[in-house]
């Protein structure tokens, strides 16, 4: 193998595995850190630069960091540190860090940008460019700003003042809000001449089941999103005793948990595929049963039954799940009878779908084959080089934190964009690595590994929270346990940095690492360079580092896969070939 | 610093015949000094004790005084130990085998407690052929003491602040093989291709075993004008061939080329299999294996690798022809056979 580039700023950026599958790689470790130094407003300004929302994120994240946690895989049993709930420790505990935020210009640069929907992209946009000196005009249809925050989260996962916070910074740096503000076309949003238009409309349409009984059913059917925005915007304040879930995503939990507080009692989600398949998240599923909630898995619907123009329940098809060779699923009825399940309403809670209607397609904006707005991936600019797309709106729906990426990107493109540039210039991250060492055996930053089980998140009591749909159900890790949590963090940003000259192959390092990470080896193509190590480096998601040729015509390779980051190796090495160095990436955002 | 060892360890570590894997066989982690060369000799004897799946509770670790006795605590932590005094671990491991006979006894010793003040407790453990495996951690200093020349020292090397040694080594291996020994090799800490099967195949032998293993002292004699430095040892070993050590339970799965290659059988059934590239030693032979030594030592080499092993030797045991049950196992029944004998005994003598 070829010698490791370790200038090149992705080769470590992909060692911290939960920056590296953040969509907006926010510096997970860093953050921790300050976490655990009791350091919160430094914490979450770390998170706000990044992300935007270290309230709403650190209650609601989908956090793909997670499951990429290097602590996930360095033992059986052993599970990611709670990185999301961490986060919320720092909103939780957080003093005023108003004077913190950014200044803004009082001297504007004369450019306008229009943003369509209030939602965490556009929030996110509005967030890079005020600072910058933009005039901006944020359009909405709803009373408030957040947009599927606000509509379709309830709240007792995010309570509305912690929403109502971090939605306010951004509106408060003097955005021009129009909200209760349907925009029904997009053509007319262009004739008042903004420079630029950032469009952040989310993905609106939950989908439906046209079975039949459907019609007949009427009332008793409701789209999941649609009904979770009236329960949040109290156009609605119950449901019937029993209630069908059909779904087996986020929103769908959703639905079900809400159900449960609006008087549903016999409260089921019933979901084509099997358990382990669906698309809500592990926790989300845990939290729904926790409330009572069965989920019935491998059940087709198929009819509404209605008697006497009533609902009475939904008939069932039970299928199994088979896999090809190439893991393509295919459900399969098992030919058992029809299972009826009695229902006073019904939630279809099965995927959601953009829509333009508002978008007239004269406007030199590209649609493609499944009529959606053609995108660029990196740029998030549309065929008409004024109008900018992001958010579930670009490329169909995702999570909030998703959304904050396609913003920061999006801003960055507005802000070229307006400065006349061409907007593929996109500005290469800020990287800094810095010697973590303190003295002889000395670093600055704690390299003992805890041996920590993840701890879990308290809750409130199940009957308090049924009882009060506002109620917040978890209650976050108080600080004690907010810094045990953070202690579990492998620091996997503080990188073991190789210097091939000062090495004089003693094998310390090779003796001393816990996770037999370092091998001394003769060099050879990939594949057969990983079987040659100490332990063999079976995970093809993790690099190796290829050192440069030593003079015992060897070199040395170390497997990323289950490094712990405690330093031992540089501790160990006596002339410092090996050094313990953290490596902060952040994504440069607009203007800088 | 770091006092512990993380507990975490690689999740697909193997996994030997008792179940155990190499982590069960590690001991507390090093205090001495970073890039030791005693480190990567602990590493080698916690990979072969591993991959012979040995029971730590049979194996019995001994050491003196010394950079080199102080390791013993940072391999094997399951095992016995018994930190003696300076240059006296030659009797406690005599006293402690005629005791036990069935334990393992892995002595370890350095350049100092083996060669000056232990020297003659040495040549006797050698000269009964005391079923033991002895270790030289040998790194030509006094590394505890700030790094004088020890007796292993070749005349003319310099350790970091002294003066070219004036006096002649004193080589382990030569003197081995002059009062008797059944089993020489030497080697490198910084090869554990080479040290791991070396020690493995000591294990297995019969008798006395000594590995004489030279070990860089990093802090005091690593410098250039040392004969004992990684790099000089990397310049002038000369392997006299490469070992496998395959143990009795397994296969012999690997197939050799013809030729200069040799497969011998342990007592215990084990087989070691010797590639030899020095043409002009065979390692079954006293007299080439000392003739061998002399050679390379002339020419400015360091000879390594197996040079010599007694493929029929009989250890202190056999010698002496005690019982085979571990002394201290018998019973007042079995060691006091009763009146009547005595009567015997006694009339046969009258």
């Amino acid at each position: 193998m070829n010698p490791t580039d370790i200038k090149n700023p992705e080769y470590f950026h992909k060692v911290v595995d939960c920056q590296y599958a953040c969509p907006a790689h926010t510096p997970v470790p860093e953050y921790i850190r300050l976490i655990a130094a009791g350091r919160y407003d430094d914490a979450y300004m770390v998170n706000w630069e990044s992300n935007v929302f270290p309230g709403i994120l650190g209650r609601t994240c989908d956090r793909p960091c997670e499951p990429a946690c290097r602590r996930g895989r360095i033992a059986k049993g052993e599970e990611p540190v709670a990185i999301c709930r961490l986060k919320r420790v720092a909103a939780d505990n957080k003093t005023d860090i108003s004077a913190r935020l950014p200044q803004i210009p009082a001297q504007k640069n004369g450019k306008r940008i229009a943003l369509i929907g209030a939602g965490p992209a556009s929030l996110t946009v509005a967030r890079d460019l005020m600072p910058l000196g933009y005039d901006i005009d944020i359009y909405d249809n709803q009373f408030a700003g957040g947009g599927m925050m606000r509509s379709q989260i309830p709240s007792f996962r995010l309570p509305a003042s912690v929403l109502d916070e971090e939605v306010g910074y951004i509106l408060d740096m003097g955005v021009v809000t129009q909200f209760n503000t349907e925009v029904t076309s997009l053509k007319s949003v262009l004739d008042k001449d903004y420079d630029a238009v950032f469009v952040g409309t989310g993905a609106p349409r939950g989908k439906g089941l046209n079975l039949p009984g459907l019609e007949e059913a009427g009332k008793q059917v409701h789209i999941g999103i649609d009904w979770l925005a009236s329960v949040a915007f109290e156009h609605t304040s119950a449901i019937g005793r029993r209630v069908l879930v059909l779904g087996g995503g986020n929103t769908a939990m959703d639905c079900c948990r809400t159900s449960r507080r609006l008087g549903g009692e016999d409260v089921r989600v019933v979901v084509r595929s099997p358990f382990a398949d669906m698309k809500a998240s592990p926790w989300e599923k845990e939290d729904a049963m926790h409330e009572g909630i069965p989920i019935y898995d491998n059940h087709v619907p198929k009819e509404f039954v209605v008697e006497n123009g009533k609902l009475k329940g939904m008939h069932f098809e039970k299928v199994e799940a088979h896999y090809d060779e190439n893991g393509k699923r295919s459900l399969v009825p098992t030919g058992e009878d029809l299972v009826f399940m009695e229902a006073d309403d019904v939630l279809m809670a099965i995927g959601q779908d953009n829509a333009f209607p508002w978008v007239e397609r004269d406007l030199g904006i590209e649609f493609d084959n499944w009529d959606m707005p053609v995108v660029d991936k990196a740029t998030f600019q549309s065929t008409n080089p004024r109008v900018f797309f992001g958010g579930d709106a670009a490329f169909g729906p995702e999570n909030v934190i998703t959304a904050v990426a396609h913003g920061h990107q999006a801003a960055i493109s507005i802000d070229l964009f307006c400065k006349a540039e061409p907007v593929s210039n996109r500005p290469a991250p800020m990287t800094n690595l810095l010697s973590q060492k303190m003295g002889i055996h000395e670093w600055s930053y704690d390299n003992q590994i805890e041996n920590d089980k993840r701890f879990v998140v308290p809750m409130a009591p199940l009957e308090e929270t049924l009882r009060n749909r506002k109620l917040e159900v978890e209650l976050g890790f108080d600080q004690g346990t907010g810094f045990k949590e953070a202690e579990r963090c492998l620091n996997c940003d503080v990188q073991t940095v190789f210097d091939t000259p000062r090495c004089i192959e003693c094998d310390a390092c090779v003796d001393i690492c816990p996770t037999d990470c370092i091998s001394f080896v003769e060099n050879a193509e990939e594949s057969e360079l990983r079987t040659r190590l100490t332990a063999t480096a079976g995970n093809l998601a993790q690099d190796l580092y290829v050192s440069t040729e030593l003079p015992t015509k060897r070199v040395m390779v170390k497997d990323e896969d289950v490094c712990l980051h405690c330093g031992l190796c540089a501790e160990r090495c006596p002339t410092s070939a090996w050094d313990m160095q953290k490596f902060l990436y952040s994504v440069t955002k607009a203007g800088q | 610093m770091s006092y512990q060892l993380p507990k975490f360890r690689h999740p697909d570590l193997p996994v030997n015949t008792l179940g155990y894997t190499r982590a069960d066989y590690e001991g507390a982690i090093s205090t001495l000094c970073a890039g030791c060369g005693h480190d990567s000799i602990s590493g080698a004897i916690v990979r072969a004790c591993h991959e012979l799946a040995l029971e730590p509770h049979r194996i019995a670790k001994l050491s003196g005084i010394g950079c080199s006795s102080k390791a013993p605590t940072y391999f094997l932590g399951k095992s016995h130990g018994f930190n003696s005094v300076h240059g006296r671990m030659p009797s406690v491991v005599s006293g402690a085998n005629m005791a036990n006979r069935d334990l393992l006894y892995l002595g370890v010793s350095g350049d100092g407690d083996t060669a000056s003040i232990g020297m003659g407790q040495f040549a006797h453990a050698v000269r009964r052929n005391l079923n033991m495996v002895y270790i030289v951690m040998n790194n030509g200093c006094y590394g505890l003491t700030k790094g004088q020349d020890s007796a292993t020292a070749d005349a003319g090397s310099a350790s970091k602040k002294g003066d070219p040694n004036p006096f002649s080594a004193i080589d382990l291996p030569g003197l081995a093989l002059q009062l008797g020994a059944t089993f020489v090799a030497r080697s490198f800490s910084g090869d554990k291709g080479q040290l791991v099967p070396l020690i493995k195949a000591a294990i297995s032998h019969r008798g006395f075993a000594l590995i004489d293993v030279i070990s860089p002292c990093v802090t005091f004699n690593n410098n250039p004008g040392s004969t004992k430095s990684y790099d000089f040892v990397r310049e002038h070993a000369e392997a006299t061939g490469t070992v496998d050590f395959v143990p009795m339970r397994e296969e012999i799965t690997a197939s050799y080329p013809a030729g200069r290659t040799q497969d011998v059988t342990l007592h215990d059934g084990s087989v070691l299999h010797l590639e030899k590239l020095a043409p002009d030693l065979d390692p079954f032979d006293r007299v080439s294996a000392m003739v061998a030594l002399q050679k390379h030592s002339a020419e400015g080499q360091i000879l390594t690798g197996l040079i010599y092993m007694d493929k029929d030797s009989r250890d202190l045991h056999d010698v002496m022809e005690t019982s085979r049950r571990p002394l201290n196992s018998l019973t007042e029944q079995d060691l006091c056979p009763g009146d009547k004998v005595l009567a015997n005994i006694n009339a046969s003598l009258r």
